[in-house]
C-alpha cells in the first residue's frame, strides 16, 4: 500500500504549520538569540526595540507566568535565559509584531550586554574539567582485567565521528491559539505532543488538561523535534498566553542550524584483544560524547551507545564506559540512531586497526565474530531470533562477494588513479524506549453510523508512513476498504501521555494499541452477530471484503448494515486500546535487564570509486540483506531503509558540522552544510528482504524499520578508507569522520600525520569569508 | 505594478517588486504548496515555473522562487505546483506516488514542479537528464531512489513527445492541467502593450537573476528600488563579431551552458557547467551577477579569466572595456562606479590550436561552492609548443586569481613534465588561500595542485602514464 499522504504531498496539499490559515490578530514571534556561547548578561534593555513599529510585546524570562523551565530528563535547561546564556542561539528574548518583518527590524535594537566566561567546546576538556551531565555509565561483561592477558593481538586507538544537522526541511515551528478560561491550543511540528504539553503547562503555570497539542505531520523530523519541538511551542504559548491572540512562530532556516542540537559529536578511547583465530577477546571503550549546553536527551543518547557498543559482535570480555560531556554548543539531542551509530563507528575502528596491524580483510574478523543465538549483550540480555550470520551469509551468497572482490582487485591493478574500495557493515539494533517506562501507548476508535472510522493514534506521521501502517492495522482488523478509514491527528485531547514517535517504535506501540482497540470493536460486533442470527460459534463469523460470512457462506449482512444494526441495537462503536510492551525491564543500578522487545539485523556491502587526483568519490552501490521481520510495508519499508542509509552515507561524508572555538556555527547555512543530493546518494541501492517467521514483538510481525538502516552507512567511511589505502597503503587509521573531501586528499597525499594515523585537521578557524 | 499570470489567473500587484515570489505567492496567495526550506536556492522545496515567451514561442524554466524578485515575474507565466494540478494526478505526481517517492512531503512539491518543467522542456529525454532536472531538490527522507525510478516511468511517457506542439502534447497525456493551451495567447497580449524601458540609475539597485543578492542581504532587497536587467533585450544575446564571442550582461548561465559557441569551445562544456549550481539556479543566474558579485571563488569569473575575457561596463550610455582580471581589484572590490552597469563580456575566439578545461572540487559535487576551483586555456603553435596560456583559481584569494606569473611562464615552452611541475611550484607562489568552512589553508594548496595536475593530466595523458 502507498503512503497514504501521496496524494496531497504531490499535489501541495499538505498542510504543515506554516500552512495553517492565519487568524486575524495573529502576532508573529521573532526569538532574540544569544549572539555568545558563554556570558553573564549584564544587561536586557528592550525599550528601543520595544518603541519600533508594528511590535506589541517583548518577552523576557520575567515575564514567563509559571516555571522558567524546558529540561526534559534534569531540569537544566530555561525557555528565556536568565543570568547566563550557556550557548550561541540560546533564546534570549521573544518580539511579538504585527509582522515577521517588523518583529526582525526590531531585533537589532534590543540591547544585549555581557560579562564573557569561557567557552568550552570540546568533550574531553569538559571531562577535564568537571564538566560532566548526570554518571558516567559503564557496562561490563566477563572479568575485561584478566582477559587481556588471554589476547594474542591487542590494539588501541582513537575514534571521532562529528554531529549531523537534523536538516528536516520543514524547520521547527508552532501556531498557539488562546482559548476561553486560560487555556492554550497548540500547533506543533513535534514528535513529542505530550512533552509539548508538559512543557506549555509548567511554563504557563496550567494544568495539563488546559494545554491541547494538535500535530497534523512533520516536513521530517529524524529525532531533532523529539525534545527541541517544545522550546518553539512554550514560547509560541507564552506569547499567546500573554497577549491573549494567536501566535505564529516559525523560525528561519539559520536560525533553526544555529539554535537547536544536532547528532552528538563523539570522542572515544578503544581497546581491542584478539585471539590468533581472530576471534574478538576482549573489548574496552571510552566514549566522550559532546552534550551542548544542557542535558536534553543527552542521558538516554548516551546509554544507547552502550547498548550498541559492541554492534553485532559477541565479546565475552566487555567494558565500555561513557561520559556526557557539557559543552557550550547548542543542547544535543536525538538524531535517528540515538547514540547507537557512535557506538557502532568506534567499533568497526577497533576493528580496523587490528585488520590493518594483521594485514587481514576487516571482514574476517567481522565474520569471526558475528553474533549467535543465546549469547549474551553486554547488559544481560541474551540473543533471541538472531539473524547476524544468516544476514551476513546472505548477502556473501546473493551479492557474489568473491565476484565483487576479484572485480575491485583487478581494477586497482589496472588503474593508477581511480581506487575502488569496499565494505562490510553488518548491524544489530534493538527496538524499544530503553526507558522502560515509556514503552506503551494507546489509541481511539470510532466506527461512525455510516461504517467509516476515525482512528487516533498517539504517532506522529514525519514521513516515515507511520500512519499508512495504522491504516493498515484498522483495514486488516475490520477486513475494511482503505476509503472508509481515516487516520485523525495526534492531539493530546484524544490520545493523553503519549511517548514521542523516536526509537522506532511508533508503529509497534500505537500500532498494537489500535489492534487492541479495533479488535474489542471487533469482538462486540462478532457477539452481536452471533445473537442475532443465532450462530453457535464465534468461530463460524468472518469479515471478508467488508462482508459478514457464516461458516463460509456470505451473508446479506454488508459491513454498513452491520453497523447501521448495531448502533441501532445500541452497540459501543468507538474504543480505546492501550498495550505496554511484555517483557522488558532493566536496572541502571546493576545496568542489566532486558530492555529491548527484539532486535533488527541486517548486513550492507559498499562498494566506492575513489578519484585519487581529486580526493573525490562516487558510491557505485550498496547491497543489504535486512531483517524485515514480515514487512507489512514493502514500500514503506524500503524507502525507509534506502532513505536511512543515505542519511547515513551523509554524515559520514559531506556532512560536516563546523564549529569555532567561540563556540559559533560555520557551517550554519545550506551553502555550507551539504546534505546529500541525487548525485551523492549510491548510484545503486540494492535491498533483500530477509523474511523470517521467528515470533516477534513487531506489528503484525513486521520489524521496527525507522533507525537500523542510518547504520549501514557507517560502511562508506570504511569503504573509502579502503580505496584509499590502495592508492596509499600508509593511509591507516582513518578514524575521523565524516570523510569529507578535504580529508580524503589529505589522506592520499599528507603524511604528516599523528601516531594514531589521524589527519589532524583544523576545524577551529579564525577568519570566514562569506562568499 | 507587476502584472503577470500566476497559474490559470491574472495577478496585478502594487507590493514591492524586490519582493521575493515565493513570500508572495505563499503569504499573498495563499497558494502553500511552494515550501520554504532555506530561502537560498540550496533546497528547491520552493521550486516554480516562469513561462516566457520568446523567439521559439512559449518556453519554461524551473527556478527556486525564494530567490526571485516579484519584478522579475512581470509579464511571465508563474506556475506554483497549483498551477499544474488536474483532476486526479498528474502523470509526474502519479509516478512519484506509485514509487513511494514521498514521505514526509514537504520537498515534493518542488520535485513535481522540476519534473514538469523537465516534461516541458526540450531536453533529451532520458533518466540522465531527467535527473539533472531535480539537481536543485534536496529530499531528506527518501535517499533519491524512488524518485529516480519515478523519473524512469516519468521519461517513459514522454517517449512519443510532440515537439511540434508540446503543450497540447502535454495536456493530452495529462501532465498539465488544459488551460496551458491558453496561455501563449494571453502572454502575446502582454508583449503588444509591453514598453522597453531603459537602464537608468536612480538610487537603485541593478539585479539580475537576484541569486546571490537575494542570498546575502534579503531584507534589504525588500524596500530596494529595483532595476530589473534579467530579461532587459539589450543585454541578452550571445553573438560572435570581428573574432570575439560577445556575451550579453543578462545572459543566464543555463543560456551559456545551451549555447553553441560554448559547446564548441571544449567536449565537456556540458559537464563543466553541471558542476554549476543547479538547474534552477543557473535559469536565472547572470553573467554580470556572478562576476559584480566578486565572489574568490565565481565559478563564472574563473571559467572567462582562462579565456582571457573583457568585460564593458555601462555608465548611463557610455562604455567602458577593460580586460576582466582587472576588474577584479581586492575582496569584494571591483574597478565598476556605482552607476555603472555591465553590459557584456567578450573574448577572442581561438585559431590556433588550443586545449580549454575546468576543475572544481567542492564538499558536495554538485551544488555546491568550490572548495578550489580553476580553469585553463593553452594555445599551440606548429611546433607544439604553448604559444599562449591563461590559467585562473578561485579559492585562493580574495579575487578570483588570473595566475599572471604561470601563464606567463608556460608561454613558449613544450610542454613536458618538468616545466609542468615547476609551473605548479610558481602557481603556488602566486596565491595566498585562508582556511575557512570550505577548507583548510593546507588542503586548499593540495587541491589546487591536483586541480593543476588533472588539467595537464587531461591534456598531457602520455606525460602521467595514464
Amino acid at each position: 500500500m502507498k503512503n497514504i499522504d501521496s496524494y496531497t504531498h504531490t499535489r501541495g496539499e499538505s498542510i504543515y504549520v506554516d500552512d495553517l490559515p492565519i487568524l486575524g490578530g495573529t502576532l508573529y514571534g521573532v526569538i532574540f538569540d544569544s549572539p555568545i556561547a558563554h556570558a553573564k548578561i549584564i544587561n536586557l534593555d528592550i525599550s528601543q526595540a520595544k518603541k519600533m513599529p508594528g511590535v506589541k510585546y517583548i518577552i523576557t524570562y520575567k515575564d514567563i507566568p509559571g516555571e522558567n523551565q524546558i529540561g526534559g530528563i534534569f531540569p537544566d535547561e530555561p525557555a528565556l535565559a536568565e543570568a547566563e546564556v550557556h550557548f550561541r542561539g540560546q533564546p534570549v528574548a521573544m518580539i511579538l509584531a504585527n509582522t515577521e518583518k517588523q518583529g526582525r527590524e526590531a531585533l537589532d535594537k534590543i540591547l544585549f550586554e555581557y560579562e564573557e566566561l569561557p567557552v568550552i567546546v570540546d568533550p574531553r576538556e569538559a571531562a577535564s574539567k568537571g564538566e560532566i551531565i548526570g554518571p558516567v555509565r559503564t557496562f561490563r561483561l566477563g572479568s575485561i582485567d584478566t582477559a587481556w592477558n588471554q589476547c594474542v593481538h591487542i590494539f588501541e586507538g582513537e575514534a571521532y565521528t562529528n554531529g549531523q544537522e537534523h536538516l528536516y526541511i520543514e524547520g521547527q515551528g508552532a501556531y498557539a491559539f488562546p482559548v476561553e478560561n486560560g487555556s492554550i491550543r497548540v500547533v506543533s511540528s513535534t514528535q513529542g505532543p505530550t512533552q509539548v504539553q508538559r512543557g506549555v503547562a509548567r511554563v504557563l503555570g496550567l494544568a495539563m488538561h488546559k494545554v491541547e497539542v494538535d500535530v497534523r505531520r512533520l516536513g521530517g523530523g529524524f529525532g531533532g523535534k523529539e525534545d527541541q519541538a517544545t522550546p518553539f511551542a512554550v514560547l509560541a504559548s507564552i506569547g499567546a498566553f500573554i497577549s491573549n491572540k494567536p501566535v505564529k512562530l516559525v523560525i528561519s532556516r539559520e536560525e533553526d542550524m544555529r539554535m537547536t542540537g544536532k547528532r552528538h559529536p563523539y570522542s572515544s578511547d578503544f581497546k581491542i584483544g584478539l585471539d590468533e583465530n581472530y576471534k574478538i577477546i576482549a573489548y574496552q571503550a571510552d566514549y566522550y560524547q559532546n552534550a551542548g549546553a544542557s542535558a536534553d536527551l543527552s542521558p538516554a543518547v548516551l546509554e544507547r551507545t552502550l547498548f550498541h557498543g559492541t554492534n553485532t559482535y559477541f565479546v565475552p570480555n566487555i567494558k565500555i564506559s561513557a561520559t556526557s560531556c557539557r559543552t557550550n554548543l547548542p543542547p544535543n539531542t536525538a538524531f535517528r540512531g540515538f547514540g547507537g551509530p557512535q557506538g557502532m563507528f568506534v567499533i568497526e575502528a577497533a576493528i580496523t586497526k587490528a585488520s590493518e596491524a594483521l594485514g587481514i580483510d576487516r571482514a574476517i574478523i567481522q565474520k569471526s565474530n558475528l553474533l549467535q543465538e543465546g549469547q549474551e549483550f553486554s547488559y544481560g540480555q541474551i540473543i533471541e531470533g538472531c539473524e547476524a550470520q544468516s544476514t551476513w551469509n546472505q548477502a556473501e551468497k546473493d551479492f557474489e562477494i568473491e565476484a565483487i572482490r576479484k572485480r575491485v582487485k583487478k581494477f586497482n591493478i589496472n588503474n593508477k588513479y581511480l581506487k575502488k574500495g569496499i565494505s562490510f557493515m553488518p548491524i544489530c539494533f534493538g527496538i524499544s524506549f530503553t526507558n522502560t517506562p515509556m514503552n506503551h501507548a494507546r489509541a481511539l476508535v470510532h466506527v461512525y453510523q455510516d461504517g467509516s472510522v476515525g482512528a487516533s493514534t498517539g504517532a506522529v506521521e514525519m514521513g516515515q508512513g507511520v500512519n499508512t501502517k495504522m491504516l493498515q492495522v484498522v483495514s486488516k482488523t475490520f477486513s475494511l476498504s482503505p476509503d472508509k478509514i481515516k487516520i485523525e491527528t495526534t492531539n493530546t485531547t484524544r490520545v493523553a501521555n503519549t511517548s514521542p514517535t523516536a526509537a522506532s517504535a511508533g508503529a509497534d506501540l500505537n500500532g498494537k494499541a489500535l489492534q487492541i482497540a479495533c479488535n474489542s470493536i471487533k469482538d462486540r460486533l462478532l457477539s452481536f452477530i452471533k445473537k442475532h442470527y443465532n450462530v453457535k460459534d464465534l468461530n463460524d463469523i468472518k469479515f471478508e471484503d467488508e462482508w459478514v460470512y457464516i461458516e463460509n457462506k456470505k451473508t446479506e449482512l454488508n459491513w454498513e448494515k452491520l453497523i447501521s444494526n448495531a448502533f441501532l441495537a445500541r452497540i459501543q462503536l468507538s474504543e480505546k486500546g492501550h498495550y505496554a510492551t511484555p517483557r522488558i525491564k532493566f536496572n541502571k543500578t546493576t545496568e542489566k535487564g532486558h530492555p529491548f522487545a527484539y532486535h533488527v539485523y541486517g548486513t550492507a556491502i559498499t562498494e566506492i570509486t575513489l578519484d585519487c587526483i581529486r580526493g573525490t568519490y562516487v558510491i557505485d552501490k550498496v547491497s543489504i540483506v535486512h531483517d524485515f521481520g514480515k514487512s507489512m510495508n514493502p514500500i514503506i519499508d524500503k524507502g525507509q531503509v534506502e532513505g536511512g542509509l543515505v542519511q547515513g552515507i551523509g554524515w559520514l561524508t559531506m556532512e560536516e558540522l563546523s564549529y569555532n572555538d567561540e563556540g559559533l556555527l560555520l557551517s550554519s547555512a545550506l551553502s555550507t552544510y551539504k546534505v546529500p543530493d541525487v548525485f551523492s546518494a549510491p548510484k545503486e541501492i540494492l535491498i533483500k528482504f530477509l523474511e523470517t517467521e521467528n515470533p516477534n514483538l513487531a506489528i503484525l510481525k513486521s520489524k521496527a524499520v525507522g533507525e537500523p538502516p542510518l547504520m549501514y552507512g557507517i560502511g562508506s567511511h570504511f569503504a573509502i578508507t579502503d580505496a584509499i589505502k590502495a592508492f596509499n597503503p600508509n593511509a591507516i587509521g582513518l578514524f575521523h569522520a565524516p570523510m569529507t573531501h578535504e580529508r580524503v586528499l589529505l589522506a592520499l597525499y599528507d603524511d604528516n600525520k599523528n601516531q594514531n594515523g589521524n589527519v589532524i585537521i583544523n576545524n577551529r578557524i579564525e577568519k570566514t569569508h562569506k562568499q | 505594478m507587476t502584472r503577470f499570470i500566476l497559474n490559470d489567473e491574472l495577478v496585478e500587484t502594487n507590493l514591492p517588486k524586490g519582493m521575493v515570489l515565493a513570500d508572495f505567492i505563499r503569504y499573498k496567495q495563499s497558494l502553500t504548496g511552494t515550501k520554504l526550506g532555506c530561502r537560498e536556492g540550496d533546497c528547491g522545496a520552493c521550486t516554480i515555473l516562469v513561462g516566457s515567451l520568446d523567439d521559439n514561442g512559449l518556453n519554461y524554466e524551473s527556478v527556486t522562487s525564494c530567490l526571485m524578485p516579484l519584478g522579475n515575474a512581470k509579464d511571465k507565466h508563474i506556475v506554483s505546483v497549483e498551477g499544474l494540478n488536474i483532476k486526479g494526478l498528474n502523470v509526474p505526481q502519479k509516478a512519484i506516488t506509485d514509487h513511494g517517492g514521498t514521505q514526509c512531503g514537504f520537498c515534493t512539491p518542488g520535485f513535481v514542479v522540476s519534473l514538469c518543467g523537465f516534461a516541458l522542456s526540450d531536453k533529451a529525454k532520458n533518466q540522465e537528464q531527467g535527473t539533472l532536472s531535480i539537481a536543485g531538490n534536496i529530499c531528506r527522507c527518501t535517499g533519491y531512489k524512488s524518485i529516480e525510478r519515478a523519473i524512469g516511468t516519468i521519461v517513459d511517457s514522454l517517449v512519443d513527445k510532440d515537439d511540434v506542439r508540446p503543450i497540447e502534447w502535454l495536456v493530452s497525456k495529462k501532465f498539465l492541467p488544459d488551460y496551458f493551451n491558453t496561455i501563449k495567447e494571453r502572454l502575446d497580449e502582454f508583449k503588444n502593450e509591453s514598453q522597453k524601458t531603459n537602464i537608468l540609475n536612480t538610487e537603485s539597485v541593478f539585479v539580475g537573476g537576484g541569486t546571490d543578492l537575494y542570498v546575502q542581504r534579503p531584507e534589504e532587497m525588500f524596500d530596494k528600488q529595483i532595476i530589473h536587467t534579467l530579461h532587459h533585450s539589450d543585454l541578452k544575446g550571445i553573438w560572435k563579431d570581428k573574432g570575439r564571442c560577445h556575451i550579453g550582461a543578462s545572459v543566464t548561465t543555463e543560456e551559456l551552458k545551451q549555447s553553441t559557441v560554448i559547446k564548441e569551445l571544449c567536449p565537456q562544456t556540458d559537464q563543466f557547467f553541471n558542476l554549476i549550481s543547479s538547474l534552477q539556479i543557473r535559469n536565472m543566474a547572470t553573467i554580470a551577477g556572478n562576476l559584480v558579485n566578486a565572489s574568490p571563488i565565481g565559478d563564472l569569473a574563473i571559467f572567462f579569466l582562462a579565456l582571457n575575457s573583457n568585460i564593458v561596463l555601462n555608465d548611463n550610455g557610455a562604455l567602458r572595456e577593460i580586460p576582466l582580471n582587472q576588474f577584479f581589484q581586492g575582496y569584494k572590490t571591483l574597478d565598476k562606479k556605482e552607476n555603472e552597469f555591465v553590459q557584456e563580456i567578450n573574448y577572442l575566439l581561438p585559431t590556433s590550436s588550443y586545449l580549454f578545461n575546468f576543475e572544481k572540487v567542492s564538499k558536495r559535487t554538485y551544488l555546491d561552492i568550490a572548495s578550489v576551483n580553476s580553469a585553463i586555456c593553452l594555445h599551440f603553435d606548429e611546433q607544439c609548443k604553448i604559444s599562449m596560456a591563461h590559467i585562473s583559481a578561485g579559492g585562493l584569494a580574495p579575487v578570483p586569481k588570473y595566475l599572471l606569473e604561470t601563464s606567463k611562464f608556460l608561454i613558449g615552452k613544450l610542454p613536458n613534465k618538468s616545466i609542468l611541475d615547476k609551473s605548479i611550484e610558481i602557481a603556488q607562489s602566486e596565491v595566498a588561500p585562508i582556511g575557512d568552512v570550505r577548507g583548510s589553508v593546507r588542503y586548499k594548496r593540495l587541491l589546487f595542485r591536483q586541480l593543476l595536475t588533472a588539467h595537464y593530466m587531461k591534456f598531457f595523458p602520455e606525460l602521467y602514464n595514464c
